[in-house]
C-alpha cells in the first residue's frame, strides 16, 4: 500500500538538470531497500522554481527538496522515507522556517508560492501528466462534460464573456468576443487552433503548461470547438519542444481511448478531434496568420487581416486561435463561474497569469500571479530580489514586442491596459529583470537584432527599417554616433509601427521606444560623451591599473587571456590597450582594487 | 467514458490516490522510524496505519508519516496523533493489532485508546 509520493519535476529545466537520471536512481533504490510498494514515484511538469532543479517533493508531508543529486538519494530513501527525518541539508531554505513540533511548513507558506494564485498552472507539479486519471481524479473533462450535457454553445460564449478572459498570448484580445464572431460565422467546417509556437526568447510558459498538464488544453480546445460548431482542432507546437510534443501525443490518444476525443462525446452529438503539427521555431509564425498559412503547408507568411481568421481563417474556414495558456484557464471558468474568475485581478484585466522570470533575479523560474500584482512584489517578493547587492533597473515584459519598466514605475499594478500605458506590453509573459550593470542601449540593440533576424521579409519597412535601426543603435554603441542619429532612429521607429504589416514588425521598435523614453541619458552619454555608463558596450570602455595602488602582485599579469598585462613582481603594472580585449577578467582578480573600468 | 456519471465515478476512485499530495490532512498520524524504532517492529505498525486509512477511505482527512527517534527507545514502537486545537496524544509499544483499535477507536470515532497511551503504560 503506498503510504508516500515523490514528486519528481519532469519540466524541461529539470530534465535538463539530470531529473530523469534521478527517478531511475531512486526506483533501483527504493527497490533494494524494498520500500518500492510504499513509495511511488510521480514525474509531473514544472514546479515553477527552475533555478533550483533538479527538484524533488515528497508527500504527504510536502517536503521541498532542491538541487537533488543522484549521490543524495541514498540517504533521502534510508533517512526521509525510512526514517522520517527530513535531509535537511537539501531542504529548500525558505522551507526550513522554525515550526511547532511534529508539523512543517508547507510549501504554499514559502515566499515564492504564498504570493502566487495558480489557475493555469494549478496542476503542473501536482500530477502525472502522462496519466489521463490523475488529470480526471483533479476534477478534470468535468467542464467538458457540463458543457455538452447542460450548456448551450451561447452559453458558453456569454460565460466566456462575463468572465473577462482576455487572451494570454499578447494581444489581450477578450476570448468570449472572439468566440462570438466565429460562432456567428456561417460554415459547414470550422477550426480551433491553439498557439503553442511561443518564440519569445525566454519564454516558457506555454511550454510548461504543456508539460505539466497537457489535458487541460485538449478539454478546453474541445469546449471552443462545441461553442463555436467546429469539429476539428490543431495545435501548433514548436519542434524544439520535444517533452512537451510527447506528451501531447500521449494526451491525444488517452483522450481518444476515453471517448473524451472522436465522436458522440458523453454520448452527444458532438465530435471533436485533434491533430499536431510541429512549427520549426520561426517567431513570425507564432503570428496567427502566418501560423494558419503554415499548418495549411505554405511558408510562414503573415496575410493582411481583415478577413480575421474568425471569419475567413484555416484552409479558408472560420477559425478561432487560442493561446496555451488562455485554453488553460478555461475549464476551471466552466466549473467555478464567470464571477470566481472575474473575482480576481483589475477592472478590465481579470483572473491571473503566468510570468518567466529571467534575468538578474534570485528564484529564476515559473510564477503565476493574480492581475494587478505590482512589479515590485513579483522582482522582491516572489523572484527573492535582484541578486549580489545590485540595484533593480528595469524590467523588460513582451519580449521583443514590448518595452521596459524603469524602477521609478515598480509600483504599477501589472494588467493589460497599464503596461501599455507606460510603454510596455503585457505580451506572452516573459519578466527580464536587469540591475545597474546592464546598458539599456545594448539591450535594445539585442532584441532588434532578435527582430531583424526574425523579420519574414514580406514587408519593406519592417524588412529594410528594422535594418536601418539597428545600423544605427551598432553605430552608437561602437561609440559613432551622433545626436542626429538619436533623432533618427526615434524617427525610424515611428514609421516603422505605423506600416509594417504583421505585429512582428509594428511591435519591432518598441524596446528602442521605450529605453529612449526613460534612458535617453545613456543614449546621450554614448552619443556625447562616448561612454557606455554601466560600461557593456566594449568599444566604449577601456581597463586601466592605478599606479599608486598596483602591488605588482602578478595577478592579473596571469590571468589575462591575451598577455595584455605586462609588469615585473612587486612594481606597478600596466596594460597594453591594443592587446586588451576587455574581458574584464583582471578587475575580478586584482584584490587591490588597482584596476578601473572607464 | 459516454456519461458524466462515469466520468464522476472515476474521479472519485482515482482522488483518493492523488488526496496524498493535498498536503496535510485534519488529523496527522506520526510514527517514530528511527533505528530503535524499526529494531521495535515500527515499519509493520506503520504500513498498518496506511492500509487501515485506505480502507476505510481516509485518505483525505489523516495524513501518515514517520519522524526520527522521539526519545522514549523502551517504548517504541511509539505512535503520535495530532489534531488541531487538540493535546498530542502518544501511543507506545504499538503493534499493527493495536493499530487497527487505534483507527476505530480514535481517529474514526475521536475516543483516544486510553490503554495504550504512554501514561497508562508507564504507571
Ligand atoms: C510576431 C508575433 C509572434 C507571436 N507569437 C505568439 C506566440 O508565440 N504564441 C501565442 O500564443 N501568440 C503569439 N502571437 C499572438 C497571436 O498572433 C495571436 O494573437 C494569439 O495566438 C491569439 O490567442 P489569444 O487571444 O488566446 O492570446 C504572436 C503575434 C505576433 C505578431
Ligand atoms: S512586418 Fe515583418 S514579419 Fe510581418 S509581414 Fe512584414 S516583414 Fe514579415
Ligand atoms: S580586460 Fe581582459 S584582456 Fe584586458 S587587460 Fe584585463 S584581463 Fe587582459
Amino acid at each position: 500500500m503506498i503510504r508516500s509520493h515523490v514528486l519528481i519535476c519532469g519540466g524541461t529545466g529539470c530534465t535538463s538538470s539530470g531529473s530523469v537520471a534521478l527517478k531511475e536512481a531512486l526506483a533501483s533504490e527504493l527497490k533494494a531497500k524494498g520500500l518500492d510498494e510504499e513509495v511511488k514515484i510521480v514525474m509531473t511538469g514544472c514546479f515553477g522554481l527552475c533555478a533550483l532543479g533538479p527538484i524533488m517533493i515528497v508527500y504527504p508531508d510536502g517536503t521541498f527538496y532542491s538541487r537533488v543529486t543522484i549521490n543524495d538519494i541514498p540517504e533521502i530513501v534510508d533517512e526521509h522515507l525510512l526514517k522520517g527525518r527530513i535531509v535537511d541539508r537539501l531542504v529548500y531554505n525558505d522551507t526550513t522556517v522554525e515550526v511547532e513540533e511534529g508539523a512543517h511548513i508547507s510549501l504554499n507558506d514559502t515566499t515564492f508560492y504564498k504570493k502566487q494564485k495558480r489557475v493555469a498552472l494549478r496542476n503542473c507539479g501536482v500530477i502525472n501528466p502522462e496519466v489521463v486519471d490523475e488529470y480526471i481524479a483533479m476534477d478534470g473533462y468535468q467542464a467538458l462534460g457540463k458543457v455538452l450535457t447542460e450548456m448551450s454553445p451561447a452559453q458558453v460564449i456569454q460565460l466566456m464573456k462575463d468572465s473577462g478572459l482576455r487572451g494570454r498570448g499578447g494581444g489581450g484580445f477578450p476570448t468570449g468576443m472572439k468566440w462570438d464572431f466565429a460562432a456567428k460565422s456561417v460554415s459547414d467546417k470550422k477550426y480551433v487552433v491553439c498557439n503553442a509556437d511561443e518564440g519569445d526568447p525566454g519564454a516558457f510558459m506555454d511550454r510548461s503548461v504543456l508539460e505539466g498538464d497537457p489535458h487541460a488544453v485538449i478539454e478546453a480546445m474541445a469546449i471552443a470547438g462545441y461553442a463555436i460548431g467546429a469539429d476539428e482542432g490543431y495545435i501548433y507546437v514548436r519542434a524544439e519542444y520535444p517533452i512537451a510534443i510527447k506528451r501531447l501525443t500521449i494526451a491525444i490518444a488517452q483522450a481518444r481511448e476515453y471517448g473524451l476525443l472522436g465522436k458522440d462525446i458523453f454520448s452527444t452529438s458532438f465530435n471533436f478531434d485533434i491533430q499536431l503539427r510541429f512549427g520549426a521555431g520561426a517567431f513570425v509564425c507564432g503570428e496567427e496568420t502566418a501560423l494558419l498559412t503554415s499548418i495549411e503547408g505554405n511558408r510562414g507568411e503573415p496575410r493582411p487581416r481583415p478577413p480575421f481568421p474568425a471569419v475567413k481563417g484555416l484552409f479558408g474556414q472560420p477559425t478561432i486561435i487560442n493561446n496555451v495558456e488562455t485554453f488553460a484557464n478555461i475549464p476551471q471558468i466552466i466549473l467555478k463561474g464567470a464571477e470566481w474568475f472575474a473575482s480576481m485581478g483589475t477592472e478590465k484585466s481579470k483572473g491571473t497569469k503566468v510570468f518567466a522570470l529571467g534575468g538578474k533575479i534570485t528564484h529564476t523560474g515559473l510564477v503565476e500571479i493574480p492581475m494587478g500584482t505590482t512589479l515590485r512584489e513579483i522582482v522582491e517578493e516572489i523572484g527573492g530580489g535582484v541578486p549580489n547587492g545590485k540595484k533593480f533597473k528595469a524590467a523588460q515584459t513582451g519580449g521583443p514586442s514590448g518595452g521596459c519598466i524603469p524602477a521609478s514605475h515598480i509600483d504599477t499594478p501589472i494588467d493589460y491596459d497599464n503596461l501599455i500605458a507606460i510603454g510596455s506590453m503585457m505580451g506572452s509573459g516573459g519578466l527580464i529583470v536587469m540591475d545597474e550593470d546592464n546598458c539599456m542601449v545594448d539591450i535594445a540593440k539585442f532584441f532588434l537584432e532578435f527582430t531583424v533576424d526574425e523579420s519574414c521579409g514580406k514587408c519593406t519597412p519592417c524588412r529594410i527599417g528594422t535594418r536601418r535601426m539597428l545600423e544605427l543603435l551598432t553605430k552608437i554603441t561602437n561609440g559613432n554616433g551622433t545626436l542626429e542619429d538619436i533623432d533618427h532612429l526615434e524617427e525610424l521607429a515611428k514609421h516603422i509601427k505605423a506600416t509594417a504589416l504583421c505585429g512582428l514588425g509594428q511591435t519591432a521598435p518598441n524596446p528602442v521606444l521605450s529605453t529612449l523614453r526613460y534612458f535617453r541619458d545613456e543614449y546621450i552619454a554614448h552619443v556625447v560623451e562616448k561612454r557606455c555608463p554601466a560600461g557593456v558596450c566594449k568599444n566604449l570602455v577601456s581597463y586601466e591599473i592605478v599606479a599608486d595602488k598596483c602591488k605588482g602582485c602578478t595577478a592579473c599579469r596571469r590571468a589575462c587571456p591575451v598577455g595584455a598585462i605586462s609588469g615585473e613582481v612587486k612594481q606597478s603594472h600596466i596594460i597594453d590597450k591594443n592587446k586588451c580585449i576587455k574581458c574584464g577578467v583582471c578587475v575580478t582578480k586584482c584584490k587591490f582594487d588597482a584596476i578601473i573600468r572607464k | 467514458m459516454k456519461t458524466l456519471a462515469e466520468l464522476a465515478a472515476l474521479r472519485d476512485k482515482m482522488k483518493d490516490k492523488v488526496a496524498l499530495r493535498e498536503g496535510t490532512g485534519e488529523k496527522r498520524i506520526v510514527v517514530g522510524m528511527a533505528t530503535c524504532g524499526i529494531a521495535a517492529g515500527a515499519r509493520p505498525v506503520l504500513n498498518a496505519f496506511v492500509v487501515a486509512i485506505n480502507e476505510a477511505g481516509l485518505t483525505g482527512n489523516v495524513t501518515v508519516t514517520q519522524t526520527g527517534c522521539i526519545g522514549i527507545c523502551q517504548y517504541e514502537p511509539v505512535v503520535e496523533v495530532y489534531e488541531s486545537g487538540k493535546e498530542k496524544v502518544t501511543y507506545v509499544k504499538m503493534t499493527s493489532e493495536k493499530a487497527q483499535k487505534v483507527i476505530e477507536e480514535h481517529i474514526k470515532g475521536g475516543r483516544p485508546v486510553k490503554e495504550y497511551t504512554i501514561g497508562e503504560i508507564k504507571h
